[in-house]
C-alpha cells in the first residue's frame, strides 16, 4: 500500500502482521519438503525435526491473532486495512494447518519405517508433494506482491494436484490388493498423499484470501475439483 | 412487537432502501460564501426511510450541504445556493415557499444540544404551538408524550415535565432537542454532527435513537466519526474540498470504497 496511516505505529502494527505472516510461511514450506523428504528417506531425526517445529506455527498463529483482535481494538479498521488483518488471521490459520498437516506425515515415517517404500510410489509422492510446495511457495510470493491474478493462477493450479492425488490413490489400491502386508503402510502413505493434497488446498485458501485482501470482492466461480476418489473403490481396477 | 416481527420489519426496511422514492434531490447544488465557493455542482439524492450520511474532512462542505436542504443557509447573509434542490416533487428554493413550513417538514438537529431555557414540556410544545398543530391541553400533552417516547427520552423525564430543559444531561438534552424535532412531524431530520459532544453512552442512545427513527423518517446526519456513520447509516456521502466524491452503500463505502481519497480518509492515511 502506498500511502501510510496518520498514525505510525498502525503501519507498525500492519507490517509486524505481514512480517510474522511470510516467517510463518517458510516455517511451513520447510516442514512440508522435510517431512516428505523423511518419508522417502525413512529418515527419523528429520521426522521428529518437523514434529518439534510444530509449536513455533501454532505459537505464531496465536500471536499473530492476538495482534490482529488488539489491532482491530485500537484501531477499529476500515475497508483494505480492516481486510488486512481479517486476512491475516485466516492465512496464519492456514499454514497452522499447514504445518499439523506437515506434522501428521512425519509421524508417520517413524510408523512405516522399516516397511520401505517401492520406488515408484516413493517418486509418486515426491511428485505429488513438488506441485504442492510450489503452490505454496508461489502463493507466498504472491502475499509478498498481493498480485489478485497471480492469486487466481495458483487457485486455477489446484486441479492438477487433485488429479495426480487421484492416481496414487489408484495405485496404492493396487499395491494394496497385490499383497495384504503392503495394507498397513500403503494405508499411512494413502494418508501422507491426502495430507499433501490438503496442503495444496490450503495454498489455495490463502490465494483466494489474498485476492480478497487485494480487491474487496471474492474470487467467482468454482474452484477445479479433480479429486475423484469419492467415488473410487477397489473393484474398479 | 415480537422479535420475528421486528426482523422482519429490519429486513423489510433495508430491502426498501436501494428501492425507496428520492425524498429529497440535490441537482448541481453549488454554495458561495461571499467570492468563495463551498460546493461544487454537488449531486446528492436521499433516499425515503434512510439514513443517509455524510462524511469528510473538516471544511470540505459537510454542513453547507446540510444547510441548503432546509434553507438554513439563508440565514448567512453572504452565501448563495444555485442549482436545485426538490423535497417530494417541489422545488424548495422556489419562491412561493414558505421557508417555516419547509423547516417544519425538514427538521434540524445541531450539534451543540440547545434546549430552549424552558421547561422540557414547553421546548417540545414550542414547534406545534407556532404551527398550529395543536389546541386544547390534551392534545399537546398527547404530542409531548409521543414526541418524547420516539427520542427515548419520556421515561427519564416523565415526572419532570415542568422543569428545566437546560438541567438535564447533554445526552438527555440532545434527545430533547430529537424530541423537539419530532414533534412537528417532519418528514426529514437534518443532524448536524449530533453526538460530538457527547460521552460514549449518551451517543449509543442517541445512535439507537435514530437507528429506530428511520422507521418513520428521513435522516441526513453528518458526523467525523467513521464509526458512526458505519454504524448508523444506510448510504454514506463522502465530501472532499466542496466536491461529493463518493455515494454508495455504506456496507460497501467502509469495506471497499471505490475512492481513492474515501480510501484515505476512512483509513486515516495521508491522501
Ligand atoms: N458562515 C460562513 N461564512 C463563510 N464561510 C463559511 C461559512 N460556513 C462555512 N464556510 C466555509 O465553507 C467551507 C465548508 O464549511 P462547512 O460546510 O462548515 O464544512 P464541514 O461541515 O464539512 O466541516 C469551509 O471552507 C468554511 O470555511
Ligand atoms: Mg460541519
Amino acid at each position: 500500500m502506498s500511502s501510510t496511516h496518520i498514525y505510525s505505529v498502525y503501519d507498525e502494527e500492519l507490517k509486524y502482521l505481514t512480517r510474522r505472516i511470510s516467517e510463518m510461511g517458510g516455517i511451513a514450506e520447510q516442514m512440508v519438503a522435510d517431512s516428505v523428504r523423511a518419508l522417502v528417506n525413512a529418515d527419523l531425526a528429520l521426522a521428529q525435526k518437523v514434529i518439534s517445529e510444530d509449536a513455533i506455527l501454532d505459537d505464531a498463529e496465536r500471536q499473530i491473532n492476538e495482534k490482529a483482535i488488539v489491532t482491530i481494538a485500537k484501531r477499529q479498521p476500515m475497508a483494505a486495512d480492516l481486510r488486512e488483518i481479517m486476512g491475516s488471521i485466516r492465512i496464519a490459520a492456514d499454514l497452522e494447518r499447514v504445518g499439523d498437516l506437515g506434522k501428521n506425515n512425519a509421524k508417520r515415517v517413524i510408523a512405516i519405517s522399516g516397511s520401505g517404500i517401492p520406488r515408484q510410489l516413493a517418486r509418486g509422492l515426491e511428485h505429488l508433494a513438488e506441485l504442492a510446495l510450489m503452490q505454496l511457495k508461489d502463493v507466498l510470493d504472491v502475499y509478498a506482491s498481493r498480485s489478485p491474478e497471480k492469486a487466481n493462477t495458483i487457485r486455477e493450479r489446484d486441479g492438477e494436484i487433485d488429479a495426480i492425488y487421484t492416481s496414487l490413490f489408484r495405485e496404492l489400491l493396487t499395491y494394496m490388493m497385490e499383497d495384504p502386508r503392503n495394507i498397513t503402510p500403503c494405508t499411512h502413505l494413502l494418508f501422507c498423499a491426502k495430507n499433501i493434497e490438503r496442503i495444496g488446498d490450503h495454498a489455495t485458501n490463502i490465494a483466494e484470501t489474498i485476492y480478497y485482501m487485494a480487491t474487496g470482492a471474492q474470487i467467482l466461480g468454482e474452484r477445479p475439483k479433480e479429486d475423484n476418489t469419492a467415488s473410487l473403490g477397489a473393484a474398479s481396477e | 412487537m415480537n422479535m420475528m416481527s421486528e426482523a422482519a420489519v429490519e429486513k423489510a426496511l433495508d430491502q426498501k432502501m436501494n428501492t425507496a422514492p428520492y425524498k429529497m434531490t440535490g441537482k448541481d447544488v453549488s454554495v458561495y460564501y461571499g467570492e468563495k465557493r463551498a460546493l461544487f455542482d454537488v449531486n446528492l439524492n436521499v433516499r425515503e426511510n434512510t439514513v443517509t450520511a455524510l462524511i469528510g474532512p473538516s471544511g470540505c462542505g459537510k454542513s453547507t450541504f446540510l444547510r441548503c436542504l432546509n434553507r438554513m443557509n439563508d440565514t448567512i447573509d453572504s452565501c448563495r445556493v444555485t442549482g436545485k434542490i426538490v423535497l417530494d416533487e417541489g422545488d424548495i428554493y422556489d419562491p412561493s415557499i414558505d421557508v417555516v413550513e419547509l423547516r417544519a417538514r425538514v427538521g434540524m438537529v445541531f450539534q451543540k444540544p440547545n434546549p430552549f431555557p424552558k421547561s422540557i414540556y414547553e421546548n417540545v410544545t414550542y414547534g406545534p404551538k407556532i404551527h398550529g398543530l395543536a389546541r386544547t391541553k390534551a392534545e399537546f400533552d398527547q404530542i409531548v408524550e409521543h414526541s418524547l417516547q420516539k427520542a427515548g427520552l419520556w421515561n427519564e423525564v416523565k415526572d419532570r415535565l415542568h422543569e428545566s430543559g437546560t438541567g438535564l444531561s447533554g445526552g438527555q438534552q440532545q434527545r430533547l432537542c430529537i424530541a423537539r424535532a419530532v414533534a412537528v412531524s417532519p418528514e426529514v431530520i437534518l443532524m448536524d454532527e449530533p453526538c460530538s459532544a457527547l460521552d460514549p453512552i449518551a451517543t449509543a442512545k442517541v445512535e439507537e435513537l435514530i437507528h429506530e427513527l428511520r422507521a418513520n423518517y428521513t435522516i441526513v446526519i453528518v458526523t467525523h466519526s467513521m464509526q458512526q456513520a458505519a454504524r448508523v447509516s444506510q448510504r454514506t456521502a463522502m465530501f472532499h474540498l466542496g466536491n461529493l466524491v463518493e455515494e454508495n452503500d455504506t456496507d460497501k463505502m467502509f469495506t471497499n470504497p471505490d475512492d481513492q481519497r474515501t480510501q484515505d480518509y476512512i483509513m486515516g492515511r495521508f491522501g
